[in-house]
């Protein structure tokens, strides 16, 4: 019981930071058509940048901060770079940002080293809210939560209630009717991927301090994020909703289920040794695969993703 | 005086040999040796990638699997060449990682080939990730982190020829090298060959006329496999050691920047791009610590301003030649590569004196003069000298789109 409660509330929690991060994602694609394979990374700048705002001005200001510099940055990279690859195609625009993921790493790396940094969140969100099963849970991750939940809502309701919304929801239809209408759309699409790259920043100031800010924190979310994004069926964001709690509910489940695959193959009556390297591998060692897992039978058995509305 | 072309062809075969063969004779040292050792085994990788990429039009992420698992099979052959004494040479091992490749290929590509484009790039991505975690679970077959080793003298050996000395190490990869390239390039050849190119450009228009493109895909994606392969293994019978990290994203990024930055669209880019980056790596990793920032930065500029790559401008080069316009495009283009070159500069001296802010070291220099990293004057002249080289790059390429210098250098807008 107290494990199905605490690896529920995990699962959910990381499933809202893969989602922070894949609606970012899956907004960017459905408006311009262009996988951002640099999304992790402006994640991890966000993270970045929170530690080092954080120290001059505070987390809070940070927390603000640091997400709108993401999306400045964002800004300037779609204005300079991709808007002008964007005429050699979906692949060309691929392929740049993923120049753009090894630079942002390679940047980082020069700027603030190798090492992880000491991030931690301010004492008050460290301290327990709730106590279950003697267990303190810590009041940063419901917090999170919140702040996850918080964005959604206001992203949901700026483009379903606004009149910004509406330019965008219709530029994504009919880009060229909106141009003629008088509308700017090179700057909605500058917009979008701003407010997309702000929105994995701001998921880098949380998942920064609830995970861990070092180099390699982009390479290590960034494929998991593209699974949620496929899995659930690519350029929605329901599916996307739907794919990331899934995802998180499985990882944390399989980590926190002590358990050997040689354990779980006897129940379906398959024997394996404990000795052989089958037998050895533990559910908790599988977790990371587990996503690439549920991609490949996906892929086989309904290759339009869980949600997905149209064939790639 | 025009050569047949059936002639000319086979004669750049020929110098082509001619080179493999002469090349450990100029450059004999021990180091060059090694490093032209390891160009082999990129240039046939990087070759059967841009198979996938330039020739078909699928943007892979994950093709080290294919080059991991042929060089796996081959350290295994090797290990039981030495235990069972098979009747095997050791020289003809590539055969099994073209074979292990394929196999490879076959049975990810069943199910991954059924996309193209942006999804079938996730996929790859997802798969690679797969395999290359499984490589660090099990242990029996990947050997964990140390990876396995092997012994490439044993076995029989074909003619007399051994495995022992690097000089022929090096004939052994210059051959496989060299099969591989001719096989690839034959393949352009063929029909399906062709088809793989229609597939990329128009994929409805091909199954309109009969052919399935997945399959076309599919096939494509299996022979890709295989040299890479056989590419792995030629790794394995140099390094006589595989390890798990072989199989990930790192080298398979690593294959994708050498066909990009070399080019995709002729056949002879990849290998230029191979040849250049084993060289950046071994060279400039001595002169700075930042190199792959370097690489990270040519890369993107290829993306943006040379889609083809270095081979896309040596063919488009070449092209002027033949129709004599070279003296009417060159100003514009030397001017493009001058004001490339003085940003490059530029951003060499930010990075370089960036680096040393955190890590410290000797202060930069350039051209006999210092630029101490904690003088702002230093930083001026850096930026300027970036901004002078990107302004003559912004003039050249508006030259280029608008016909005439002065056009390129008026304010407004290009009427259309």
């Amino acid at each position: 019981m107290e494990t199905i409660v605490f690896s529920t509330l995990n699962g959910v929690l990381y499933g809202l930071l893969l989602f922070m991060l894949a609606s970012g994602l899956t907004l960017i694609f459905s408006m311009m058509g262009v996988l951002n394979f640099a999304h992790a990374s402006f994640y991890m700048l966000g993270a970045y940048l929170a530690v080092t705002l954080g120290s001059v001005v505070g987390f809070w200001a940070a927390l603000v901060l640091a997400p709108i510099c993401v999306g400045l940055f964002g800004a300037a990279v779609e204005r300079l770079g991709l808007r002008h690859v964007h005429k050699n195609g979906h692949v060309a625009e691929l392929l740049f940002t993923f120049g753009l993921a090894y630079l942002i790493e390679e940047i980082v790396k020069l700027v603030w080293g190798k090492n992880p940094l000491p991030y931690t969140p301010p004492p008050i969100l460290q301290q327990p809210l709730f106590t279950l099963w003697g267990t303190h849970y810590p009041s940063f991750r419901i917090f999170m939560m919140v702040v996850a939940i918080a964005m959604f809502v206001a992203l949901w309701l700026l483009l379903k209630r606004t009149r910004v919304g509406l330019i965008v929801q219709a530029s994504l239809t009919h880009p060229h009717m909106v141009g003629h209408l008088g509308h700017n759309v090179p700057l909605v699409f500058m917009g979008v991927f701003a407010v997309g790259c702000g929105m994995a920043g701001l998921a880098g100031v949380i998942g920064g301090a609830l995970l861990v800010t070092d180099p390699a924190m982009a390479l290590t979310l960034g494929p998991i994020v593209f699974v949620v994004v496929v899995v659930g069926g690519m350029g929605s964001l329901g599916g996307a909703f739907l794919a990331s709690v899934l995802i998180g509910l499985i990882q944390t489940f399989a980590v926190a289920v002590d358990a050997s695959l040689s354990d779980l193959l006897a129940r379906f009556g398959v024997l394996v040794s404990n000795r052989s390297d089958l037998g050895r591998i533990t559910l908790a060692q599988v977790a990371p695969m587990l996503p690439f897992l549920i991609l490949v039978l996906v892929l086989i058995f309904r290759p339009r993703g869980l949600m997905g509305a149209r064939e790639g | 005086m025009s050569l047949n072309p059936t002639l000319k062809t086979i004669a750049i075969w020929i110098a082509f040999a001619l080179v493999l063969a002469v090349l450990p004779m100029i450059f004999s040292s021990r180091p060059s040796l090694t490093l032209m050792n390891i160009i082999g085994v990129w240039v046939v990788f990087a070759l059967a990638y841009n198979m996938l990429l330039g020739q078909s039009g699928m943007l892979s992420f994950g093709h080290a699997v294919y080059f991991g698992l042929g060089g796996y099979a081959a350290i295994h052959m090797m290990a039981a060449i030495k235990a069972q004494k098979l009747g095997i040479p050791v020289a003809a091992l590539p055969l099994v990682g073209f074979m292990a490749g394929m196999a490879a290929g076959a049975v990810i590509g069943w199910f991954s080939c059924r996309r193209s484009g942006t999804p079938f790039a996730m996929i790859s991505l997802g798969v690679g990730e797969l395999i290359a975690a499984s490589g660090l679970m099990f242990v029996s077959i990947f050997g964990g982190e140390e990876g396995i080793s092997g012994d490439r003298s044993a076995g029989p050996e074909l003619l007399g020829f051994s495995l022992g000395p690097q000089i022929n190490v090096y004939y052994f990869i210059a051959f496989w090298m060299f099969m591989a390239t001719l096989a690839m390039w034959a393949f352009t050849k063929t029909p399906l060959g062709r088809l793989a190119n229609a597939v990329r450009d128009n994929a409805d228009r091909v199954a309109f006329i009969g052919y399935d493109p997945q399959r076309v895909r599919y096939l494509v994606f299996l022979i890709s496999g295989g040299f890479a392969g056989l590419a792995g293994s030629l790794s394995a019978v140099n390094f006589e050691i595989i390890t798990p990290e072989k199989l990930g994203a790192i080298n398979s990024g690593a294959v994708l920047l050498m066909a990009y930055i070399g080019g995709v669209a002729v056949f002879f880019g990849p290998i230029i791009g191979a040849v250049l980056i084993s060289i950046m790596q071994s060279m400039l990793s001595d002169f700075t610590k930042v190199w792959q920032l370097y690489l990270g930065l040519l890369f993107v500029v290829v993306v943006m301003f040379a889609p083809y790559g270095i081979g896309g401008i040596v063919a488009q080069v070449l092209g002027a030649i033949r129709k004599g316009e070279l003296a009417e495009k060159l100003p514009g283009w030397l001017m493009g590569l001058v004001g490339a070159l003085i940003a490059f500069g530029g951003a060499i001296m930010v990075i370089e004196m960036a680096y040393r802010i955190r890590e410290g070291g000797r202060p930069f220099q350039a051209f006999g003069r210092v630029f101490p990293h904690g003088d702002p004057l230093s930083w001026v002249v850096a930026a300027a000298v970036t901004a002078i080289g990107l302004a003559v790059l912004v003039v050249a390429v508006r030259w280029r789109r608008r016909g005439s210098l002065g056009a390129a250098l008026s304010f407004g807008e290009a009427t259309p």
